[in-house]
């Protein structure tokens, strides 16, 4: 396996979607979702609708790829915000450490406050994310992950049918 | 990196196609795509040029079934095949839990083949992965068109591990589950053992 899988515990789970709900309340946002680098959504909160944000959340890591790549062309680490402003909806991408945080908004807020929110929360999902890296490694180490004891009839039956 | 989250009790897996331009990658996606239930697939995503043809990834979120009373999810992914787009084509393999190499097996396909799948590992290592340890399956696909490599011939110059071998026509859809299949399997696999 290239890495130990990342585990989110119920109970944390709880706590960054409180996070968020803060976070779309005081920036007057759509939704906010929070998403691996890697392209896996992790939480959401907001005005879904009918947006198809696991889509929305491989996207939004592909363009913090992207551009990451072209700030390591100009001899940059990373660019830690990104925002794209449409005619009614838009959308600002905080990268903090390994997570992205994805703010939708539209004219009930502005991006100057989106970007001041986001700040400020930043801090608390890092430690909420490490918090979660650490629990995946201590699960890892003692085997207690839900997969560990999985049969090959069980993985078998996921195919019967295709 | 797999993901499993006890909450919405999910667990997400990234694969990626890769492989030389024009071998059939995002044809894989767009059969598994078309032959999917709306209900256990998402959108596929096709990032591609005017042409057509994969400027940065495709993208298709598969939903396979249920173990353990966790929902398994599989984000399918592909890289743009040609030899240019090597930035956003290393940046695709961050984070994947299993690898598909699509051999295209046309006779003069062989040397593009030898050069993306040396690419492959030089990328995989670049994030500290190595071929040898990753769920991994070589597809070898265009079987059906008339300038083919007989197959135990393609399998000897591009198997790198006794890794899984389906030989497909992914325009009809021959061997494309199977491909994921054995792919997925070995994802699945690999969370028992870590």
């Amino acid at each position: 396996m290239a890495n130990s899988p990342i585990l989110i515990r119920e109970q944390r789970f709880h706590q960054i979607k409180a996070v968020l709900a803060r976070l779309r309340l005081d920036a007057s946002a759509r939704l906010v979702v929070l998403v691996d680098k890697d392209g896996q959504q992790i939480a959401v909160h907001g005005e879904l609708g009918d947006l198809d944000t696991t889509s929305l959340a491989s996207l939004a890591a592909g363009n913090v790829a992207a551009t990451g790549g072209m700030a390591k062309l100009i001899g940059e680490r990373e660019f830690p915000t990104l925002s794209h402003e449409g005619e009614r909806e838009s959308i600002h991408i905080s990268v903090i450490g390994r997570v992205l945080l994805v703010v939708v908004f539209d004219d009930r807020s502005s991006l100057g406050l989106v970007k001041l929110r986001s700040k400020q929360i930043s801090q608390e999902l890092a430690m909420a994310f490490a918090e979660i890296e650490r629990e995946s490694e201590l699960a890892a180490a003692d085997n207690s992950l839900p997969f560990s004891e999985i049969t090959d009839e069980e993985i078998d039956s996921l195919f019967s049918n295709r | 990196m797999t993901f499993i989250n006890y909450a919405s009790r999910e667990i997400n897996c990234k694969i990626v196609y890769y492989g030389p331009g024009l071998c059939g990658k995002t044809t894989n996606l767009q059969h598994i795509y078309d032959s999917t239930a709306a209900q256990a697939r998402g959108k596929l995503i096709s990032l591609a040029t005017e042409t057509d043809r994969t400027l940065f990834f495709d993208f298709m979120p598969l939903e396979l079934g249920t173990v353990r009373g966790f929902k398994t999810r599989f984000h399918l992914y592909t890289v743009p095949g040609q030899v240019f787009y090597e930035a956003s084509r290393k940046l695709i393999l961050k984070g994947v839990d299993g690898v598909v190499f699509v051999a295209d097996s046309q006779e003069e396909r062989m040397d593009a083949n030898i050069e993306s799948l040396y690419n492959l590992e030089e990328n995989l290592r670049a994030y500290g992965y190595e071929l040898m340890k990753l769920p991994y399956v070589l597809q070898l696909n265009k079987r059906d068109l008339p300038n083919v490599i007989p197959a135990p011939d393609l399998t000897a110059e591009l198997q790198r591990k006794g890794e899984p071998v389906i030989e497909a026509v992914a325009s009809t859809g021959v061997g494309v589950y199977d491909t994921l299949k054995a792919v997925a399997k070995q994802v699945l696999t690999e969370l028992r053992r870590s």
